[in-house]
């Protein structure tokens, strides 16, 4: 939804900046020409991706178990990648002259594991203090930086993640901050830049973050230090963006009615904020308790943006029916808890109530090692709801780590799930998925091979690890 | 399904300490030499395990639980854990599992006196979220430590009452970088000051002693280099782990485990040949550091078909998750049964706790679980759970939240909703 209303803006600022004069159109559009040019106009993209897919060849798995990510299983069916896209799923296809054929009897194929919670190339390996990129700590609303912009592509746990089938995942900025900065979507193919592996299309969200963590670390530094001080602080930045984009929108409704106007001064912290207002930046918002979260819904409905998602929402399930009355996904742990007071009251079916409920649940790693397992934590959960009754079917349940990660990102246009023209982005599964011994044998991404278990020319190796003791070891 | 299986077992809520029972019919792990039995009658009686004979057998006086279809182990065993010493770790109050050095200079100067004996509480939330996962013992430990050793951890039994089964167990300490970074702040200081705190214990006299050890430290590593108990060391690179196992051949007694072990794998012959037991966790594969650049999820399985014994479980509040971390190990390689060690009779034997805890066979507490299945399949659940022949009750703070919410629509607020 949001994707589509900034790639909507990116082209109409485009053709405007193209200069539609050159064309000798009709009047109304020759002076719409003369005012762009005259206007200031913001690119919403001046770090863009330049992501090639690896290449891609017509490939073919057939005798295999679908699990299609949009609730539906297809039992010894097949599927076929072309052109980087789906090209066909059922049980009965044409196989495409020179297709590799891979027979994948006993085995599964799923849509390619989406993280919206990875700090992966911000807080990478090792682990160095020169390599902490991850939180601004120096004021409670940094809406003004970019997570992409402390990506370090060469962190080798993308090539981890991807050996666990993860095809594209969120990079947020830490938590300490009220506002925190942008997210980016990355395409799970390591590559020399950020921009290399950026996701083209994929909205910016904005990390936002609850409770202890910016109460702990603003405390002692001028505040925010209560919850109390944290909610006066969203509400003092809304209030300022609010006015923010008012003089923008002051200022093109004057170019527009060909009146002479001076463009605001440019302020990167309230672009980010605008863009919330506006529909074009999703909110990811750091809350574990119900409490807070509703209090956040409330902040919400008050300067009318949309949260697209809590992160971590460790107590989603004590108010899953506001979260689905509120069209508020849930980011969240299987099992994690009691690591802080708000992580306390954490359960294990966390995820299937909120699913039960009717919200938009989806299971997310927030850590280098459980990104490696998404399916596992979906399979932990995904039981233990059954064991309490929430009968889910297994293809249901892999929505929680596909489609609703990629709803959340606002990339569901192009990818989460196995339907005809999506992107080809496709995990073979050695066993059933919600199996500990189950492991990701292919991963593909664009329909490119860019992992394959059995070929150890098919893993990448990070500039880091090259020339280390055991590069190019099982990992 | 919840008050099904509550109702399937409620007759073992009743079984008392003293009672005599059997467990019959369950594909059975014993983790001693009958190994795996794929159907088996398990007899307890006072709190021990009484006999293990082979098919479903019917045996006078014994009360039967049928266990058909089901898979047995003996009780779980937390390797490495702080439960009973934290409830909430951070900004939550008192934590008995990390130790301010400042504080404690007038009892130690190395840190090998801490005792966390004194500071378990059987009463902590963790422990029947722990144990109904089935969990029923476990060592635990100081996590954090200013001084070189780590003091000296006790191994316990998950239940509330009389939940010490050893004080003054183990003694740890951390020789990775970031041992060295505390102690001299370079391995050139922290490894002589560890050997020399060694040697020095080995002339302890209780009634006279003038050593440059704290007396309470020489007394607690007395026991140490007298091999009464082990001491666990954290390493992780190769050339550390090359050092851990030279201090081991210097003192003749040192009874001593690596911990944490990233790079085990690269020395592993020469740890099995030493009898070098290992306790790691298995999904630890990143180079989060300078000496962790070996890093790989093929390290248990390297481990354990070299011949050395590995343990699993690393973790304080979510130590159930080391059923999944042994999976992973044995889907990454490590053979099956090795997997089942490294959760029970490995842990048992690193311990010195394996003529109690840790096996299924005659004389053991009788300390079992009932799996759904596969124990290490992240989709099985433990469903019964019995400590010295106790069915414990399958609740915990965990599972009284989640039924509280289970349904939303209720008429009073929810506190008035109780599960």
């Amino acid at each position: 939804m949001h994707a589509t209303s900034l790639l909507q803006r990116g082209l109409v600022i485009g053709l405007l900046s193209a200069g539609l004069a050159a064309c000798g159109g009709a009047d109304e559009q020759s002076s719409a020409s003369t005012e762009a040019k005259n206007s200031v106009q913001i690119n919403p993209d001046p770090f863009p991706s330049t992501y090639h897919p690896i290449p891609a060849m017509t490939t073919v798995i057939q005798n295999v178990n679908i699990i299609d990510g949009i609730g539906g299983l297809l039992e010894k069916a097949s599927i076929v990648l072309q052109d980087g896209k789906i090209k066909a799923i059922g049980n009965s296809i044409t196989i495409p002259a020179n297709a590799t054929v891979i027979d994948g009897k006993g085995k599964w194929v799923t849509p390619g594991i989406i993280d919206t919670h990875s700090h992966l190339g911000v807080y990478p390996s090792p682990d160095t203090r020169s390599h902490a990129d991850g939180n601004e700590m120096t004021s409670p609303v940094t809406s003004q930086v970019w997570a992409e912009h402390s990506v370090w592509p060469f962190d080798p746990g993308f090539q981890r993640a991807l050996a666990g089938g993860v095809t594209a995942l969120q990079i947020l900025p830490g938590s300490a901050n009220l506002f925190g900065g942008r997210t980016v979507v990355l395409k799970n193919v390591p590559d020399r830049t950020m921009q290399d592996m950026k996701f083209p299309g994929a909205p910016y969200g904005i990390k936002m973050a609850c409770g202890e963590n910016p109460k702990r670390v603003y405390g002692n530094k001028g505040g925010p230090g209560t919850r109390m001080g944290n909610v006066a602080g969203y509400r003092k930045a809304w209030i300022q963006a609010t006015d923010y984009k008012n003089q923008w929108d002051e200022y093109y409704t004057k170019i527009d009615a060909g009146e002479d106007a001076k463009a605001p001064k440019r302020d990167l912290q309230m672009e980010t904020l605008k863009g919330v207002l506006e529909g074009e930046i999703i909110v990811h918002m750091h809350c574990y308790r119900a409490d807070e979260m509703t209090v956040m819904m409330d902040v919400m409905q008050e300067f009318d943006y949309q949260i697209g998602s809590f992160h971590h929402a460790v107590e989603a399930y004590k108010i899953a029916d506001k979260l689905r009355d509120n069209n508020v996904c849930s980011s969240m742990w299987a099992d994690w808890w009691g690591f802080k007071m708000e992580a306390y009251d954490g359960i294990r079916e966390n995820v299937p109530m909120v699913h039960n409920a009717g919200a938009c649940a989806v299971v997310h790693s927030d850590s280098d090692i459980g990104i490696q397992r998404l399916n596992q934590e979906m399979a932990k959960t995904w039981a233990d709801g059954k064991r309490v009754g929430i009968d889910i079917s297994k293809a249901e349940a892999w929505q929680w780590v596909s489609a609703n990660p990629a709803k959340s990102l606002g990339i569901f246009d192009q990818t989460g799930s196995l339907e005809v023209g999506k992107n080809a982005d496709v995990v073979l599964w050695t066993a059933d998925p919600f199996s500990t011994y189950a492991q990701a044998e292919k991963v593909f991404i664009d329909g490119g091979l860019a992992f394959d278990r059995n070929d150890p020319k098919n893993w990448p190796v990070s500039d880091f690890e090259l020339g280390q003791i055991a590069a190019g070891d099982v990992k | 399904m919840k008050r099904i299986l509550f109702a399937a077992f409620a007759c073992l809520t009743m079984t008392a300490h003293g009672a005599q029972f059997a467990i019959v019919g369950a594909k059975v792990h014993t983790m001693a030499e009958q190994g795996t039995l794929e159907e088996a009658t398990i007899l307890i009686k006072d709190g021990y395990i009484q006999d293990v004979l082979k098919g479903s057998q019917t045996v006078r006086g014994y009360e039967q639980i049928n266990a058909k279809g089901k898979v047995v182990t003996p009780g779980l065993i937390g390797a490495y854990t702080a439960l009973g010493l934290k409830e909430v770790g951070l900004s939550a109050g008192q934590v008995d599992s990390s130790v301010d050095k400042d504080h404690a200079e007038h009892l130690t100067s190395l840190g090998a006196a801490l005792d966390v004996s004194y500071a378990i509480n059987p009463d902590s939330s963790l422990i029947p979220i722990a144990r109904i996962e089935g969990f029923t013992a476990a060592a635990t430990n100081i996590e954090r430590s200013g001084f070189l050793f780590k003091g000296q951890g006790a191994i316990m039994h998950l239940t509330d009452d009389d939940a010490l089964l050893k004080s003054r167990a183990f003694v740890s300490v951390d020789v990775t970088n970031s041992g060295a970074d505390r102690v001299g702040g370079t391995r050139a200081v922290m490894w002589p000051t560890l050997i020399n705190a060694l040697t020095e214990a080995l002339e302890y006299d209780k009634e006279d002693w003038d050593g440059m050890l704290s007396k309470a430290d020489a007394e607690a590593l007395s026991h140490v280099v007298a091999g009464h108990i082990p001491l666990l060391v954290m390493a992780d690179r190769k050339a550390d782990i090359l050092q851990v196992i030279a201090l081991q051949q210097r003192f003749a007694k040192l009874n001593v485990v690596l911990v944490n072990g990233v790079e085990a794998w690269r020395v592993a012959e020469q740890l099995a040949q030493a009898n070098i037991p290992v306790i790691i966790n298995p999904e630890y594969n990143l180079p989060g550091g300078f000496d962790r650049i070996g890093a790989t999820l093929a390290n248990a399985g390297r481990l354990a078909r070299a011949g050395v014994d590995v343990a699993i479980g690393m973790e304080t509040h979510n130590i159930r998750l080391a059923t999944q971390h042994a999976g992973n190990a044995v889907a990454n390689g490590m053979p099956y049964q090795d997997g089942l060690a490294a959760l029970t009779s490995n842990v048992a034997k690193i311990y010195g706790m394996d003529k109690q805890v840790g096996s299924i066979k005659a004389g053991m507490s009788a300390d079992v679980v009932i799996w759904s299945g596969d124990p290490l399949e992240v989709t099985e659940a433990a469903e019964q759970v019995f400590i010295k022949g106790q069915a414990i009750e399958m609740r915990s703070r965990q599972t009284e939240l989640r039924d509280r919410y289970l349904d939303l629509e209720q008429a009073r607020p929810m506190s008035y909703v109780r599960p």
